[in-house]
């Protein structure tokens, strides 16, 4: 594709996942030898597997303990992440940069302290009085800190707190929508000259009965033991959160090269779409998009990071898009990487394009998980790299990430 | 073929040809407008829970609309379907359930809240699980198809993107009190793109449930002004003492002036401009010198291409809090100077409380019909001046004025700050 000045830098990537923190834990991921292998806790949740966060030292990114204690864990985690990836732009304590940087993220819901309802339901338990909880009960348990981890934009709020970014900032919910609409925003943002620099992202803490309850009433998650992405089909599909807090600074390639920061990769385009989910609809939206987004591209090997979650149908209908890309004239090498890291809802996409990234920038990509067919061998180096995302419930998105051309490539 | 009508900037003309709103004070413009020109208020005792040992029982509640038992989504849906489809058959833009452009929804986070809780508790009577390794039993054991429906965070979107037939991805964004405004902001940066040539933006919420009352109340937000409701809500008097929790939607139609001028659409107004800054001072208050907030005002005017003495009405944010009151007050003045004398400020939430997520959207439709009629409507219960802002706050009742320009603000937790400027065409 042609490349312009407004073409979509990615100069600074920020990762904390089960395999580590940072840009080299992740790329290492990626190395021709590297068998990795996922991080699970099957124990805590069980029957439910969750890949729990790597020990990260939190004041490294987050140095006050006011600050700290102001947060819940999916605060913490995306606040971290968000510190990193502006720390590898180059942007963290630049105030005249993070004055103009737009905030972009995805959430969900916010974290409760089970604890907290735990007591509320025991003293509830097997009384009928309806005025107990506003008499009695919630005004003594709740704590004025805990809302603040509750509302959705309060990770941007934090990020804006403890980084210092104040360009503009706006949350995204809608689970893997919510991922989608945040890339997309930025992205369209950069190309259509309405703002040169972003901070993109989400995180999920994985780690929390009461995001596992919102997923369980709706059958979502897997009951171990665990099975990679594409192998839970047979026992009826599933996803297995994993904590991740994953932000890029997305940049304008000219505003990049004015102040000599060097691109991971380009994102070259995000398109999305929502079907109703009857069988088939959701192959035939994410075929249109990949018609609008790649239907230049040569007919060759296409490397593919699929977001797929396991829950069916929804991962079935994936691999028929996959299939359909064969039937173009493609040769789709997949890899769904939440098969090594877990899903991350919010998160998952952002994650996604910055394993995209580094593995158009350091020319590895991620071993086979198993499970599928087309989870076979890459010959040579990805120069581009597709990144899917077919949310659970709804959404159907597509990202591609290129190489740079022009600037010095890190 | 004429050349497509483009702003100073060289951008797309960005039109509104339709609103709806639903409030405490009713259901529709009509029945909005009369009240709100008349001074009413929609402030009243919650009946919807239990409130007894509460420090604050009083809310803009919405009562009008039949959700069947009340859960803030359903109500949150309701009232945002209600308000859209007085804003499409205003606009008579697309067919029935086809709309031709994208959805933009700023709605309040999803979450169960107590009653489902218990319910999901109960379904296990005498089981010897605890905490939430009971309520995932209780999930794992029958379906729950509803309660995941309705408390997914896409859910209220997924409900008006089929309803309306909106294209493409629907948006849910949430920039606390400020999601109204932002979600317009949306819609304007898309039509300007060329990505779409019409938006359907929503701003909705029902967040009157008892633990966000409590949540609010523990962090000395509310008034606690009780008896009677409707003096509570008191905008930038001396005695202001919180704001009052409150539920509504509202809903504009976008489009690109030469789409609507082409298929012969009434246009209500223009979006000539939208500002947003973010706050790193704290997680609920506002820098003392007032940066953020001057920023985005600043950036909105900057970005309507007016100067700030065109402003001629400023729909405030005016929560009653005693720090939003002043800050505002002092953002304003810091942008306008000795303008702000001249101009009339009113607050809406005078008389409807705080819509909360959905301030910024209801607020915009009501700035839009203060430029159709001539009409400011007041800020009422001011009977206290505070004498640290002096400002033409148009007291008690309405007042007509020539309104070409407006300014509307909203703020919100999280450092969030977004201004719009609304003008006649």
């Amino acid at each position: 594709m042609r490349e312009t000045p407004r073409d979509v830098w990615v100069t600074g990537i920020g990762l904390v996942s089960s395999l580590g923190e940072g840009v080299e834990a992740h790329a290492a991921l990626l190395a021709p030898a590297a068998e990795p292998a996922p991080v699970l806790d099957e124990a805590a949740f069980a029957p439910y597997v969750v890949h729990p966060l790597a020990p990260i030292d939190l004041s490294k990114q987050i140095p006050k303990k006011s600050d700290q204690r102001q947060m819940e864990g999916w605060q913490r985690i995306g606040v971290y992440a968000a510190g990193l990836a502006l720390t590898d732009a180059g942007i963290a304590g630049k105030p005249e940069l993070l004055d103009r940087t737009g905030l972009v993220v995805a959430a969900g819901s916010g974290e409760r302290d089970t604890s907290v309802d735990r007591t509320v339901l025991e003293k509830l338990d097997g009384r009928e009085d309806t005025g107990l909880l506003a008499k009695e009960i919630l005004p003594s348990a709740l704590r004025p800190t805990l809302f603040l981890a509750q509302l959705s934009n309060l990770l941007a709020g934090n990020i804006s707190v403890v980084h210092n970014v104040t360009g503009s900032s706006r949350t995204f919910m809608g689970e893997e929508m919510a991922g989608l609409a945040a890339a997309e925003n930025a992205v369209r943002r950069i190309v259509a000259g309405q703002g040169e620099l972003f901070l993109v992202g989400g995180s999920l803490n994985s780690e929390r009965e009461d995001l596992l309850l919102g997923y369980e009433l709706g059958r979502n998650l897997w009951r171990g033991p665990f099975r990679p992405v594409w192998a839970r089909r047979q026992a009826g599909g599933g996803f297995v959160p994993g904590s991740v807090g994953a932000f890029l600074v997305l940049e304008a390639r000219a505003h990049a090269e004015a102040r000599g920061a060097r691109p991971y990769a380009r994102i070259a385009g995000v398109v999305s779409d929502r079907s109703n989910r009857a069988t088939g609809e959701a192959r035939a939206s994410g075929l249109r998009l990949f018609q609008s987004l790649c239907g230049a591209l040569p007919r060759a090997q296409l490397p593919v990071l699929s977001g797929a979650s396991g829950v069916e149908p929804v991962t079935g209908e994936e691999r028929g898009f996959l299939d359909d890309l064969r039937a173009e004239g493609f040769d789709p090498v997949v890899r769904a990487y939440g098969s090594l890291l877990g899903h991350g809802v919010e998160a998952h996409l952002a994650t996604g394009l910055a394993l995209a990234a580094l593995a158009v920038s350091r020319g590895g990509f991620l071993p086979p998980s198993g499970g599928l067919d087309a989870e076979h061998r890459l010959d040579g180096s990805p120069g581009r790299v597709l990144v899917t995302s077919f949310g659970h419930w709804r959404g159907e998105g597509l990202a591609l990430v290129e190489a740079a051309g022009g600037g010095e490539a890190r | 073929m004429t050349r497509e009508m483009r702003d100073n900037k060289g951008r797309r003309v960005v039109v509104v040809t339709g609103t709806g709103v639903v409030t405490s004070l009713g259901l529709g413009k009509n029945e909005n407008w009369t009240k709100l020109t008349a001074g009413r208020s929609g402030i009243r005792r919650i009946t919807r829970f239990p409130t007894e040992g509460l420090r604050t029982v009083i809310a803009g509640t919405v009562d009008c609309l039949d959700v069947g038992p009340y859960s803030a989504p359903a109500l949150t849906i309701a009232m945002a379907m209600a308000a859209a489809q007085e804003a499409l058959g205003e606009a008579a833009i697309g067919s029935a359930g086809s709309f031709p452009g994208p959805l933009y929804l700023a709605t309040p986070p999803a979450e169960l809240e107590w009653p489902q809780r218990r319910l999901l508790w109960e379904e296990r009577a005498g089981d010897e699980l605890t905490g939430y390794k009971r309520l995932l039993a209780a999930a794992r054991a029958s379906r729950h198809e509803e309660l995941e429906e309705k408390f997914q965070f896409a859910s209220a979107a997924e409900h008006l993107a089929r309803r309306f037939g909106t294209r493409g991805l629907p948006v849910s964004v949430s920039t606390a009190c400020a999601s109204g405004a932002t979600a317009i902001q949306l819609g304007v940066e898309a039509i300007r793109r060329g990505d779409a040539d019409a938006a359907l933006c929503i701003g909705t919420d029902s967040s009157v449930q008892l633990e966000a009352l409590i949540r609010f109340s523990l962090l000395s937000a509310l008034s606690t002004r009780n008896d009677p409701p409707e003096l509570a809500s008191r905008p930038f008097s001396k005695d202001r003492d919180g704001f009052v929790m409150a539920e509504g939607a509202g809903a504009l139609i976008l489009e690109a002036y030469d789409s609507a001028r082409a298929r012969g659409a009434a246009i209500l107004g223009v979006v000539k401009g939208c500002g947003e800054k973010a706050d790193d001072f704290h997680r609920t208050r506002s820098r003392p010198d007032g940066t953020a907030i001057i920023g985005a005002i600043r950036n909105a005017i900057e970005d309507a291409g007016v100067r700030p003495d065109e402003i001629d009405y400023i729909n405030a944010h005016g929560t009653s809090t005693p720090e939003n009151d002043k800050m505002e007050y002092l953002s304003l003045k810091a942008v306008l100077g000795d303008h702000l004398d001249k101009t009339p400020i009113s607050s809406n939430k005078s008389m409807i409380g705080h819509t909360l997520s959905a301030a910024g959207a209801v607020e915009a439709v009501f700035s839009l019909l203060s430029i159709s009629n001539g009409v400011v409507p007041p800020t009422i219960n001011y009977r206290n001046p505070d004498p640290d802002i002096p400002m033409d706050v148009v007291p008690d009742t309405s007042r007509s004025a020539s309104v070409r320009t407006v300014l509307s603000n909203s703020f919100g937790f999280g450092g969030q700050n977004a201004s719009l400027v609304l003008a006649a065409l």
